[in-house]
């Protein structure tokens, strides 16, 4: 099937030479940020936001919008791929990253179920949160989370595609198992890695 | 390869070009042949991917506009966006015979399962994966409450417009038909109801928000609503 050629097709697009290596196969460069929402937007008051780590941990942990502002914040450069096939490339978040809210927390299982308000989840493995690679963030380029791309706080795990970087974040409960979450369910990669093109269940 | 695996989503396979219907001035429908088809749901995509000599490829989501009980095929409504690179090559290079590579059918949440009442309500292109959904009922289930709300800008933007019928009510936003003397401007309240069953939203995500911001002052619960935003592809 690799063979095919589509009669009559040629590049439109040109990605700079020095962009090329950040663009995943199949993802082309937008320069807008679009929004891709199953349901309506929940409106989610930051009086009332909290975000819980729970379930196979020694030390549940949970904080309130305050609280969440007093622990140390990271400014995140990085690159976003949805499984739409847009990327965005050289865009930033701001927020705590996963080791900081796991300190303390002993996880005792090796996977997640990320819940969101509004009843969204999604599964990540304990691995693919840790290590530096995934934060809970509140600001996008300097400016406050806006509801529709999830705001007040959403996940960021951008080196996967951006589903699973779950909108209006509620919590994660850490499981001794692993369990399709929302689009994982619905014919979506287990995994979702970009640069392998994990996008749907066959890939 | 055997049957079966052949049979699953996500394997790519070439399709022929049966068809092509002109909708609007920025709307063409591509009837589809595939040699490995299986049935979708109403709601359902395809991804097309294009090849280049060189290698380049550029590939984007399409939602299905056909019932699948047309065994064999499936047709794809796209929209062309005139910075795009999939639709304009679909809408000018792409006639009758040819042939053009595609997988699906993927996503199960917004497809309609036979859920009823349902409340579609489309704007501009967003019509497309409900037109399936309308499609198969019409097939299926004529006696079954379903109900469309379409938006559109001007009479020649309206996709299916010879396939229309008395379950779609329509608003025109910029500019309406002469004579006409049906709803003009933004859907409001008055033409969605109270909540009782399922509601398929589709379009920008400008209509998208909008209308199910409407849609949960008049009754419904967010679970009650599905919607699909279109995001700037091409």
């Amino acid at each position: 099937m690799g063979n095919f050629i589509s009669r009559g097709f040629t590049r439109r697009r040109q990605v700079p030479e020095e962009l090329a290596d950040r663009l995943p196969p199949g993802q082309y460069i937008e320069s807008g940020f679009p929004v891709l929402t199953a349901g309506p937007t929940p409106r989610v008051d930051t009086g009332e936001w909290s975000l819980k780590i729970d379930g196979m941990v020694t030390q549940p942990r949970e904080w309130n919008w305050t609280q969440f502002h007093q622990l140390p914040q990271d400014e995140v450069p990085c690159d976003i791929h949805c499984v739409t096939k847009w990327s965005k490339l050289g865009t930033s978040f701001g927020g705590v990253s996963l080791d900081t809210l796991l300190e303390g927390v002993d996880p005792q299982g090796a996977y997640t179920m990320v819940h969101s308000h509004g009843g969204y989840t999604t599964n990540l493995a304990l691995a693919d949160l840790t290590g530096g690679k995934a934060w809970v963030v509140t600001t996008h380029e300097g400016s406050p989370l806006p509801p529709e791309h999830g705001g007040p706080a959403r996940l960021l795990v951008p080196h996967l595609y951006f589903w699973k970087s779950a909108k209006w974040v509620a919590g994660l409960r850490v499981m001794d198992h692993d369990e399709p979450g929302f689009w994982e369910a619905n014919g979506y990669h287990n995994r979702g890695d970009p640069f392998k093109e994990e996008r749907y269940w066959t890939d | 390869m055997d049957g079966l695996t052949q049979k699953a989503p996500g394997q790519w396979q070439i399709a022929t070009v049966a068809a092509i219907k002109t909708e609007t001035p920025h709307v063409k429908s591509f009837q589809l042949e595939l040699p490995m088809w299986m049935p979708h749901l109403p709601g359902q995509h395809y991804d097309v991917r294009l090849t280049a000599p060189d290698g380049y490829s550029a590939q984007r989501s399409y939602s299905i506009a056909s019932s699948p009980l047309d065994e064999g095929a499936i047709e794809l409504t796209v929209d062309r966006l005139a910075d795009g690179e999939v639709s304009p090559y679909l809408h000018d290079v792409l006639v009758e015979g040819d042939q053009v590579e595609v997988r699906g059918p993927f996503a199960s949440y917004f497809v309609w399962h036979g859920e009823h009442p349902v409340l579609l309500v489309g704007g501009g292109s967003g019509v497309v994966p409900l037109m399936s959904m309308l499609r198969h009922r019409r097939r299926t289930t004529p006696d079954l409450p379903m109900r469309m709300v379409y938006s559109v800008r001007t009479p020649e933007d309206v996709i299916y417009a010879d396939e229309l019928g008395e379950e779609t009510q329509l608003t025109f936003t910029r500019e309406a038909p002469d004579g006409w003397s049906g709803h003009t401007g933004r859907i409001e309240a008055s033409m969605l109801d109270d909540g009782g069953g399922t509601a398929f939203v589709c379009g920008s995500n400008g209509f998208v928000e909008a209308a199910s911001m409407l849609l949960l002052a008049t009754g419904y619960e967010p679970e009650q609503v599905r919607t699909e935003r279109f995001g700037p592809t091409g």
